[in-house]
């Protein structure tokens, strides 16, 4: 599904990310930890295709095609998928306008009819309701007077509705309180199958004890340090990034 | 005296003038009023305070064509964008400033007489340059009066411009809108056309006590078209005057509205969004006059500049020391969609009563990379993306338009102008 090759990327000349190498396979999650300034965000991003940030070495394959040589929106048709660490605000924009715009954009692409309002708000009403979300939260404009913890759970609404091949999400947990932990875990384990594949971003375990990864991969000053099983996340949960980082140089 | 800037301008249009005299309707003395004003002081220029950010020049560079309009000269039924939410709508039309009967759908509920009948100039005062060229040549227009108490619906008033046979065309309609005590209206105005024109309408407005009227403007002229038009409004007791105005199109545009609110406990909404590109140069100027107390006026206006073009926004308060509890808001804001797009913004206020509510703000911003980036990782087209984030910038001013047909025209003009971006 995924693989990344030595990749490097800097934002002016900072290089934040130096050499990363990392294959996520059809069907597995994985979970990237980390200290703050190791680069998780930026790597998240620079596979999104934000245009702050410059790649200087290295490539990334997403399902055969190449990542980096496409535009933010044509790597969302592909079936990329980011969960934003801070979703954006969008005054006048109205959520569920916003939602069916990109689920018909993506249509579109991969030449699929579009689908229509009355049907788009069936589907959009029931995953709402599976994330325990009110439904006037698609009336609302995106993520405006949104709770830290309803913004993240919109992130989560809309990765239901367009059904990416990989998700990465970005921090996803922080902000959440036990309840919506468990909501939002639930929301990512309904879309694991075969033909989806997470990279799951976080600074502490908590959310690894809902959404558990097949692999953990630890990143320190923008390379990745250490891999290893979902028990890895324990490892560092109990020592600390500080230890884990020093044993693996 | 100011030295006349546009002269020749001036001296062409005095010269139209003393060709057509004895054949425009109506007594002389207005027009000769307005003729003397002209000659005294040539069109405006830049060194006029009220016309420091839009130049006339360009329309010196024009010759119009000089006989009177001839409804003759435009048989073919032109095309009425955008109507469909506005389909079966009583509508009067004018064409190149005649009436056009044969396009009109008459409406009920109102008593209409044309300017061309029986001409009138409603008296005001402090009237501007854009009122004397149209004093000067105005041949035809409606006088439109709703009877206290009577609520006259939804009315179209149309106004469509062309050149002549390919020769640039002038032409100066005169309305006057009159609802007496307790009427309502709602007018959708809309100013359209092809080809090279000059557009200078003048509409008069008289509110009487508890009247109300929406007047909801929609301005798309030609790509190589003018228009300079005023609006003037007499607010009276508890009487509303709720304008919108959707500025796309015109080469060269100023639009005026001077409301004065007169009697206790009026209210005036003069709202706006001016969308423009290329080279366009689009001007939307009021004049709110506080004269009684306790009234309310609002002005949201919403600027969004591509291209080259320049847009202007000079919104002036004034209130007069008997016009205590007054509350007035003013906010205008642009949005520039490239690093050529210029704005000019001027608020003025003028205070003369100690117990006003009065608040302003402009700002000027581009496109959030943010949101933008947000939209397109969602798999939206980088240009669709644009298109939606202006929508939601302009919205502010486009929700404060209630009635249905006309947000339906609204927002199917704006969706035309991003198809002919594209």
């Amino acid at each position: 599904m995924l693989h990344i090759r030595n990749l490097h990327a800097s934002i002016g000349d900072k290089p934040i990310l130096r050499g990363i190498e990392l294959t996520v396979p059809d069907g597995e999650v994985h979970a990237i930890m980390g200290p703050n300034g190791s680069g998780k965000s930026t790597l998240s991003y620079v596979l999104s295709g934000r245009d702050d940030y410059t790649v200087t070495a290295g490539n990334v394959s997403f399902d055969s095609v190449d990542l980096l040589a496409m535009e933010p929106e044509q790597r969302a048709q592909a079936g990329l998928f980011l969960a934003f660490q801070a979703p954006v605000e969008l005054p006048g924009v109205g959520n569920a306008n916003f939602l069916r715009t990109a689920l018909n954009a993506q249509r579109r692409a991969r030449g699929e009819p579009e689908m229509d309002a009355a049907t788009f708000l069936k589907l959009a009403r029931a995953e709402a309701k599976r994330l325990h979300m009110p439904d006037d939260m698609l009336k609302r404009n995106v993520n405006v007077g949104f709770s830290g913890g309803e913004k993240k759970r919109n992130e989560v609404l809309q990765m239901a509705i367009l059904k990416p091949k990989l998700a990465i999400l970005d921090e996803t947990d922080s902000g959440l309180d036990i309840d919506a932990l468990r909501i939002v875990g639930d929301g990512v384990n309904a879309l694991r199958g075969p033909h989806f594949s997470a990279l799951v971003i976080t600074h502490h375990q908590r959310l690894l004890d809902h959404i558990v990864p097949d692999r953990v991969h630890v990143l320190a000053q923008g390379r990745i340090v250490r891999s290893g099983g979902p028990d890895l996340a324990r490892v560092l949960e109990a020592q600390g990034y500080a230890q884990v980082i020093a044993e693996a140089a | 005296m100011n030295a006349p800037t546009s002269g020749t301008t001036a001296q062409a249009f005095l010269a139209r003038y003393a060709g057509l005299r004895g054949r425009l309707p109506g007594a002389e003395t207005e027009r000769e009023a307005a003729a003397d004003q002209l000659r005294d002081t040539g069109l405006p220029g830049p060194r006029d305070e009220a016309w420091k950010y839009t130049s006339l020049r360009p329309l010196a560079e024009l010759s119009f064509h000089e006989a009177l309009t001839d409804a003759g000269d435009h048989r073919a039924a032109p095309a009425l964008p955008y109507l469909a939410t506005l389909d079966t709508a009583p509508r009067l039309v004018f064409v190149e400033g005649r009436y056009r009967d044969d396009l009109s759908l008459a409406p009920e509920g109102v008593s209409l007489r044309f300017f061309a009948d029986a001409p009138y100039f409603a008296p005001r005062a402090d009237r501007g340059a854009i009122t004397t060229l149209n004093t000067l040549l105005a041949e035809d227009g409606v006088v439109l009066d709703v009877a206290a108490g009577v609520d006259a619906g939804t009315l179209l008033l149309i106004n469509i411009g062309a050149d002549l046979h390919g020769q640039p065309a002038a032409f100066h309609p005169r309305h006057a809108v009159r609802l007496a005590a307790g009427a309502s209206l709602t007018l959708v105005d809309i100013s359209a056309g092809s080809g090279t024109y000059l557009h200078n309408p003048v509409l008069d407005i008289d509110l009487a006590e508890d009247a109300k009227l929406a007047h909801l403007r929609l301005q798309i002229e030609a790509d190589e078209a003018f228009h300079l038009g005023a609006v003037y409004a007499e607010i009276g007791a508890r009487a509303s005057y709720d304008s919108f105005t959707l500025s796309l199109g015109g080469k060269l545009v100023r639009s005026e509205i001077h409301a004065r609110l007169t009697g206790v406990g009026g209210h005036a909404a003069l709202n706006a969004a001016q969308v423009l590109r290329g080279k366009q140069h689009g001007d939307f100027t009021t004049v709110v006059s506080h004269d009684a107390p306790a009234c309310a006026s609002r002005q949201t206006v919403k600027n969004v500049l591509d291209g080259q073009s320049r847009g202007v926004f000079q919104g002036k308060i004034e209130v007069a020391r008997a016009a205590q509890k007054t509350d007035g808001y003013q906010m205008n804001q642009a949005l520039l969609l490239s690093p050529l797009a210029e704005i000019d913004s001027k608020p003025q206020l003028e205070i003369y009563a100690d117990d006003v509510k009065c608040s302003h703000g402009a700002t000027v911003g581009e496109l959030d990379s943010e949101q933008l980036f947000y939209l397109t990782s969602r798999g939206i087209p980088r240009a669709e993306a644009r298109a939606m984030l202006v929508h939601a910038f302009l919205s502010e001013a486009l929700d404060l338009v209630t009635h249905d047909g006309a947000r339906g025209l609204f927002e199917a003009a704006l969706q035309g102008w991003w198809e002919q971006a594209a």
